[in-house]
């Protein structure tokens, strides 16, 4: 990479994006940095304690029994025969750091075996190793390991025996799980279809692919291991004496705890620091390694997206017909050093017993806007930095939390897209009726459940009484969007707001479903905000339609008016991708290319690279929205005649 | 429900099976003539002879097997020999010791567990959240059996506070209120590990269904934030953390072993040990199996706890 020079600062742009490696990513992470700086400093005392000038561990003196620490010559005391305490202690973690680093390797290496094969052989091979497994598992941890050196005596290689087999099945089930996950993969298949063996397939193909997760499994296993081993020891079951580890030191010393503490309170110190750094590098290489395990990675949405006051704009006055009024609204994430402008300054407004449309691609930014109205953003990372939402009159920016609570699912409820990851899936459904009426309504539970089953009722739910005990996963796909639905009309809102509510059910459900929405709209005279990608939902529902591409508003008006005459030829394209019916030779061309990414928006209109209308004046500054008279606007500055369509 | 705990304690039979196989088969593992080992070295090969029949290790290991175990099924563990009283009547004492205490610290470590996980979690990248994280890493890495003996000397030795080992106060003691005082030190330093395995994986999971789709939900529903977590996210949480507390139940138990030892607790992890230094085998055997019978149930126990709470767990 480095001999060519020419294309040096090309690799270098490329790489500021991707991924750091994973070296630069654990030395970004302080605490591991310090847990290897200890482990290092430890290991490398314990390498040189030999040619250290200590005298020797095992040379007891009577005459200078129990000295305490700092005393003259024996830098932390002597233990109960006259020996060093610092040159045992340094003796000592030798050997505890030697065999428990010797159990991680021994049950790395049947742990890894017995995984693999499980793994990539499967079927019988796997069954019955797997309920070995199963079956050690089935023991308390340190239990199993007094039974195994119950049978072979106390000793130090019979302990380091013992914890290697009681860890050996965490090492295999987790590389069986990774093998498994890969034994079927291409590259797999075409080293059995070389014609290759098993065992070098395992070797040359399975194991450098599950290596990582062996790294892991022992870094975050090895502290544990050199605790438990010492364990062993100060039970006595371990390291015999004169040979001395930790934990034996630490055995000793708690005979004589009311007379000499520093004989147990140094040696556990050891034990202890080891095991942190031991663990503190452990979490920062697994993280490194394995970032989707990352404890600290994921970041708790706060109740109300975070809101930037600085630029609200002025906004407009409202007349009394309007129930919601966007102005100018921008929604941003930030991701690192990338702003991504999902929403980009949208306007809009809903009428008293409206449907408006927005409409776009995945990704245009209208399922954010629609979470943006009231606050329901996840954020971090997300964040409203600009713009007026009024409500009823009010602005919903200006609101405290507790107000925009009182709004959410009072008088502007939301229905959302899939309704088995929106619906809570460990309380019934007619709980969490309840609990959307209660949440506005002080009302006792049984009159709440009462009028839940008549929610029920009223989006022709079959059974409501029955259906109101049922889990969301007892229920189908459609029945669980009108459970979402009826939840949205609990308290009569003046506003519903579906975020793609129909994009998950099949055509006929589809129907029904808007059918539904339909009557409940001429019923109790609610306004609603419908965000699809379906023009076809659109002209069966909607009054008005607005058109988003890459976080704007490219056309608005009358359904008839955008579905009858597009002006902007991202509508005309998005119109010719819907099938008519009868229609079979008709052209549904899909759009080429892709909607440029809203951290990186180009200069000028953002459908230019994918228009075939574009010229040269497209791509500079910014492109107005045009009136072209009736309420029908466009975001274009050649936009197509009614003669084009 | 019923048909689940059923199905749930005939697919546990098998698991206690191989259970007494695994404890059978390492015990088989001792080098040496058990008899010869029981009667010392000046025993007369008739005497030797003798015994090996009455210990029925002149027969094949799987019949050997059959009888030991047809034997604990109908009560008969053995005889200790260390101790000159039956396996059964030793370990079912000794087990009431530990499980007041590992059931203390299942108790403790489930509650600050849970309490710890959630408070970081709600407060995460607080000052509250890192001083938790940094005492949940410590707690993780800490050898008990030290913890409890830099406790014994604080708040026993120095402090006065609390008994310094033992389950009952020898002279007039014998009540609950001493036998609290005694378990305040030994169940503490027991519940300390599993106190921050439980608090991190709750946190994480905690983090985890915050970002879920129906969190959101109950937002937009207007409701406020301490019941969106304390309800909707905790129980979700919840139903995940239940079975590591199944595993921890396992933790604490092994744990009890060095704990026992450092605080004199007449527990049965004592009893192994000195069972182990005194070659009693067949009360090793004994007490590896109840404690492992003990923990498989805890785990089924758990089990049928998640199946409560979780309606979508089918086993």
């Amino acid at each position: 990479m480095t001999s060519n020079t020419a294309t040096a600062p090309d690799i270098k742009a490329k790489k500021r994006s991707a991924r750091p490696s994973a070296f630069k990513l654990l030395a970004r992470n302080q605490l591991a940095l310090m847990g290897a700086a200890i482990l290092a400093l430890v290991i490398a005392l314990v390498l040189i304690t030999p040619i250290l000038p200590l005298p020797d561990p095992d040379v007891t003196d009577p005459a200078q029994r129990l000295l305490p620490p700092f005393s003259d010559g024996h830098f932390l005391g002597t233990d109960h025969l006259g020996r060093d305490l610092l040159s045992r202690l340094l003796w000592g973690t030798r050997v505890s750091l030697a065999v428990g680093i010797s159990a991680s390797l021994v049950a790395a290496l049947f742990g890894s075996t017995i995984g693999i094969v499980s793994g990539y052989f499967g079927g019988r091979t796997d069954n019955i190793m797997m309920r070995g497994i199963d079956m050690l598992m089935a023991f308390p941890y340190i239990l199993l390991a007094l039974a195994i050196v119950a049978a072979l005596g106390p000793g130090l290689m019979n302990a380091l025996y013992a914890i290697a087999v009681v860890n050996i099945p965490f090492f295999a089930r987790n590389i069986r799980g990774v093998t498994v996950g890969i034994a079927h993969r291409e590259f797999v298949d075409a080293a059995k279809l070389s014609g290759k063996g098993h065992i070098r397939i395992l070797v040359t193909e399975i194991l450098p692919n599950v290596m990582p997760v062996i790294v892991i499994t022992i870094s975050t296993t090895v502290g544990w291991m050199i605790l438990e081993t010492a364990g062993l020891s100060f039970l006595g079951l371990g390291a015999q004496p004169p040979q001395a580890d930790l934990g034996s030191m630490l055995g000793e010393g708690r005979k004589l705890i009311t007379t000499a503490q520093h004989l147990s309170a140094i040696p556990g110190a050891m034990i202890f620091i080891l095991v942190m750094s031991i663990n503190l590098l452990g979490d920062g290489i697994r993280d490194v390694l394995d970032p989707r395990l990352k404890s600290g990675a994921l970041a708790r949405p706060a109740p109300l997206t975070k809101i930037d006051r600085s630029d609200a704009g002025t906004g407009h006055p409202v007349d009394d017909d309007t129930v919601l009024a966007v102005d100018e609204l921008r929604t941003e994430f930030v991701l690192g050093d990338d702003t991504y402008k999902a929403v980009g300054g949208v306007s809009f407004s809903v009428g008293k017993n409206e449907c408006v449309g927005l409409v776009g691609e995945s990704g245009s930014g209208k399922s954010v806007t629609a979470l943006s109205l009231l606050g329901l953003v996840a954020s971090p990372p997300g964040a409203i930095a600009g713009g007026r939402v009024m409500f009823d009159g009010k602005d919903v920016f200006d609101m405290s939390e507790r107000q925009v609570r009182d709004i959410r699912g009072g008088k502007a409820a939301y229905v959302f897209q899939d309704p088995l990851s929106t619906l809570h899936p460990l309380f019934s459904i007619g709980d969490q009726l309840v609990e959307a009426i209660r949440a506005h309504n002080a009302m006792s539970y049984k009159d709440a459940w009462a009028k839940a089953v008549k929610l029920l009722g009223m989006v022709r739910i079959p059974n409501p009484e029955r259906r109101a005990e049922n889990y969301p996963h007892q229920l189908s796909g459609g029945m669980r969007q009108r459970v979402g639905i009826a939840m949205a009309l609990a308290n009569e809102p003046q506003l519903i707001i579906a975020d793609e509510p129909t994009t998950a059910l099949d055509v006929t459900v589809q129907a029904q479903i808007l059918k539904l929405m339909n009557n409940l709209r001429t019923d109790h005279g609610t306004s609603v905000l419908f965000i699809t990608h379906d023009f076809g939902v659109v002209s069966e529902i909607c009054d008005r339609v607005a058109v988003m591409y890459a976080g704007r508003i490219v056309e608005m008006g009358t359904t008839e008016q955008v579905l009858g005459n597009p002006a902007h030829p991202y509508t005309k394209r998005l119109i010719d991708c819907v099938p008519r019916l009868g229609e079979p030779d008709r052209r549904t061309a899909a759009i080429p290319g892709l909607p440029p990414a809203v951290n990186n928006l180009p200069a000028g209109c953002a459908f230019a690279d994918r228009c075939e209308r574009a010229e040269d004046k497209c791509r500079v500054g910014e492109i107005s929205f045009d009136d072209l008279g009736d309420g029908h606007g466009v975001r274009c500055i050649k936009p197509m005649e009614a003669a084009n369509v | 429900m019923h048909v689940y705990i059923l199905r749930r304690l005939i697919l546990m039979v098998p698991v206690l099976l191989g259970l007494t196989v695994i404890v059978f088969l390492i015990m088989s593992m001792i080098p040496g003539d058990p008899a010869l080992a029981i009667l010392g070295s000046y025993a007369t090969p008739d005497n030797v002879e003798k015994l090996r029949a009455d210990l029925g290790l002149d027969k094949t290991m799987v019949e050997q097997y059959w009888i030991w175990l047809t034997n604990m099924l109908q009560g008969d563990f053995g005889r200790s020999y260390s101790l000159n009283r039956p396996v059964l009547d030793e370990i079912l004492e000794r087990f009431g010791a530990t499980l007041i205490l590992a059931g203390t610290s299942l108790v403790l470590c489930t509650i600050f567990g849970l309490l710890t996980g959630v408070i970081s979690a709600v407060r995460q990248y607080g000052w509250a959240d890192k001083a938790l994280t940094f005492a949940v890493l410590i707690g993780i890495s800490v050898p008990s059996f030290w913890l409890g003996l830099l406790l014994m000397m604080f708040f026993a030795v120095e402090l006065r506070w609390l008994p310094v080992s033992g389950m009952y106060a020898i002279y007039g003691g014998g009540d609950l209120p001493d036998l609290i005082r005694h378990l305040i030190l030994p169940s503490v330093t027991l519940a300390v590990v599993a106190t921050g395995i439980i608090a991190r994986l709750t946190r994480s999971n905690m983090l985890e269904v915050l970002r879920q789709d129906f969190i959101r939900t109950a937002r937009a529903k207007g409701l406020d934030e301490n019941r969106v977590i304390y309800r909707h996210a905790f129980k979700a949480a919840l139903v995940n953390v239940i079975p590591v507390i199944g595993v921890q139940a396992g933790f604490v138990l092994g744990g009890a072993v060095y704990i026992e030892t450092v605080f004199q607790w007449p527990g049965i992890g004592r009893m192994l040990v000195n069972a182990i230094s005194t070659r009693d085998i067949l009360l090793v055997q004994g007490g590896v199996v109840l404690v492992a019978g003990s923990y498989v149930l805890f785990n089924l126990f758990a089990d049928v706890l998640q199946h409560l709470l979780d309606p979508r767990v089918k086993a």
